[in-house]
């Protein structure tokens, strides 16, 4: 009766292999596989996306109102030949977006992460099906990258709202948010996969992200930092997401230039991607 | 036996966390529709040999075959044909009772309209279809397990892997767990679960190992172990404490098979309970209490290990 499906069990036996019949598990590559461990992050989302929209929203309102305006006007009385000559907030906007970018990858890559292996098991429960360590923690990655894609393009729009936008070139920034955030993602949820406690993380924001937000180009020029510092900003992955946003938002985009920035956060996913792998294996896999 | 009935096979399977060995060249084969059960205190390699035959834990050495692949190297294809009730509830307490179903059915590939279909049997089965559009959170225990096994079933696997499943909960919570598996086993589904319950393990399992030191002590039916390791009956007595060591002394050669002397009672384990009571009282021999009762796997344990099963 009822319970055919657990029945089937025993029916499976003479019918050969299971993945035989209809409805019997589909299979798949690691796209595939990736793929279904995305949609545990989606339909977790389903519940909480009206509260993220409005901070995605805010965020970039509030920055731009207060920055890009307020103490922007100030700026541009004192001349912005240093920042290009464009004013301050066509000069901080796409600083900001390339900012945001990383800023979501950070969140969905730290506290989601030790939710998902220590605090609901999640992972745990997923690992005992044909999911590998590994498409948990790509398809971990495809969300954070939606994530990244959805605040960017809020954000965007946002600056253009706030006439922030000097060429159409910017559509191409979101792309380049993506692969920022990813940069960050790939590597820091590598490590995330290790922490046994969430003060790590507490740790990471305040020594790392914070100093990067603030130093790497986003507010100011680099060439405003003092000259020994300058080449450890270069190193950061969001000046390159910066330098790459802001070029593009203000038409001065070269392709040498612009190749340079996106091959350093390739190679920085790439090296997140291959350590991920490893580490999510060996906690998965015990 | 024809070699198709053999389900899972471990030869000299072994686990170790570097110096600590957790199971210690093991052996057994588990054949297909009976329910195999892991019995052991807390520590006897019980969980760790369950996660080697999910496949989310190779083996340090030995081998293990599942469903006639190899546990490594194909372990994809045979968790895809398992299914898993852990230890530790693993639900999305954030998600409602279906949604999990859901979600769980999509990590095997199923399409949408397959899980549905399955969905409303399972919660039937589990007895949580009016619970289907609520929150997990707020779920009792026993619901929550409930839901676990529904979720293990949406692949209709082959093999039901169950670690410690009535672990945690109430005794009426546990023998509507027990009723379920004992349907599931009517209905031909290859149970294997691990317990430090013996009354589960006589429930449910058809045949048995008892684990000790990640070695495996015995094996083979309830039945089988209870007449090759115990007496039909056992004789428990129970003295004042001060008399507990002089007791020891009047029985000391006392014509049982077996005398367990406990830290609160002594264990005659003999043929006659009551026979044995009067002969102990002619000895002078005056318990607080006297229980004669049938011998169980706990015995079983005792004889093997030397040690009780849940201290």
């Amino acid at each position: 009766m009822a319970v055919a499906s657990a029945a089937a069990g025993a029916g499976h036996a003479g019918a050969g292999p299971a993945g035989s019949g209809p409805g019997s598990p589909a299979p798949g590559g690691a796209g595939v596989l990736a793929v279904r461990a995305l949609r545990f992050w989606l339909v977790n989302y389903r519940r909480t996306w009206r509260g993220s929209i409005y901070t995605s929203v805010a965020n970039p309102v509030l920055y731009l109102g207060a920055m890009g305006l307020g103490l922007g006007t100030l700026v541009d009385q004192h001349g912005t030949g240093r920042l290009g000559g464009v004013s301050y907030l066509a000069f901080l906007a796409p600083g900001l977006l390339a900012a945001t970018g990383m800023q979501t990858a950070m969140n969905e890559s730290t506290f989601p992460v030790m939710a998902a292996v220590k605090w609901l098991k999640t992972y745990q429960a997923a690992v005992a099906t044909p999911l590998r360590p590994g498409d948990l923690f790509r398809g971990h990655l495809l969300f954070t990258a939606l994530r990244v894609l959805m605040n960017s393009a809020i954000f965007l729009a946002v600056m253009a709202a706030f006439g922030a936008v000097q060429s159409a070139w910017v559509i191409a920034a979101l792309p380049v948010c993506v692969l920022t955030g990813l940069a960050f993602a790939a590597p820091v949820e590598a490590w995330a996969i290790t922490r046994d406690k969430d003060t790590s993380f507490s740790l990471l924001i305040r020594f790392g992200l914070i100093p990067l937000f603030l130093f790497s180009g986003t507010f100011f020029p680099v060439t405003q930092l003092p000259g020994w510092i300058q080449p450890v900003a270069y190193a950061t992955p969001l000046w390159h997401g910066v330098a790459l946003c802001r070029s593009l938002s203000l038409g001065t985009a070269d392709v040498g230039g612009s190749l340079l920035h996106v091959a350093y956060l390739v190679v920085l996913t790439v090296a997140g991607l291959l350590a991920g792998q490893h580490f999510y294996r060996r906690r998965l896999y015990v | 036996m024809p070699d198709s009935d053999v389900l899972i096979r471990a030869a000299g399977l072994t686990k170790r966390f570097g110096e600590f060995t957790a199971v210690d060249g093991i052996d057994f084969e588990l054949r297909r529709g009976e329910a195999f059960g892991f019995l052991g205190p807390n520590g006897a390699g019980k969980s760790s040999t369950m996660r080697m035959i999910g496949c989310v834990s190779p083996p340090s050495s030995g081998t293990l075959t599942i469903l006639g692949l190899d546990s490594v190297a194909q372990g994809q294809a045979i968790r895809g044909r398992l299914g898993v009730v852990p230890q530790e509830d693993t639900l999305d307490v954030d998600l409602t009772v279906r949604e999990n179903l859901l979600v769980y059915g999509r990590y095997f590939g199923l399409p949408r309209a397959v899980i549905a279909e399955r969905t409303t049997r399972l919660l039937e089965f589990v007895q949580l279809a009016d619970r289907a559009g609520d929150q997990v959170d707020p779920l009792s225990g026993g619901m929550k397990r409930r839901l676990t096994i529904a979720r293990s079933l949406i692949n209709e696997p082959e093999i039901l892997l169950l670690d410690e499943p009535t672990t945690g909960l109430d005794p009426q919570a546990r023998h509507v767990v027990w009723d379920r598996l004992f349907r599931l086993k009517q209905q031909g589904v290859t149970l294997v679960l691990t317990t430090h319950y013996m009354d589960e393990a006589e429930q449910l399992c058809d045949r048995l190992v008892v684990m000790d030191g990640g070695r495996i002590a015995a094996g083979g039916s309830p039945r089988e172990l209870i007449d090759q390791y115990a007496t039909p009956e056992v004789l428990e007595l129970r003295f004042q404490p001060s008399d507990h060591d002089q007791a020891v002394e009047k029985l000391a050669d006392f014509p049982a098979e077996r005398i367990e002397v406990l830290a609160d009672r002594l264990l005659l384990y003999v043929a006659d309970g009551d026979a044995a009571l009067a002969a102990a009282r002619r000895r002078g021999v005056e318990p607080l209490t006297s229980l004669v009762r049938r011998s169980t796997l706990e015995d079983v344990f005792l004889r093997l290990t030397g040690r009780r099963l849940e201290d």
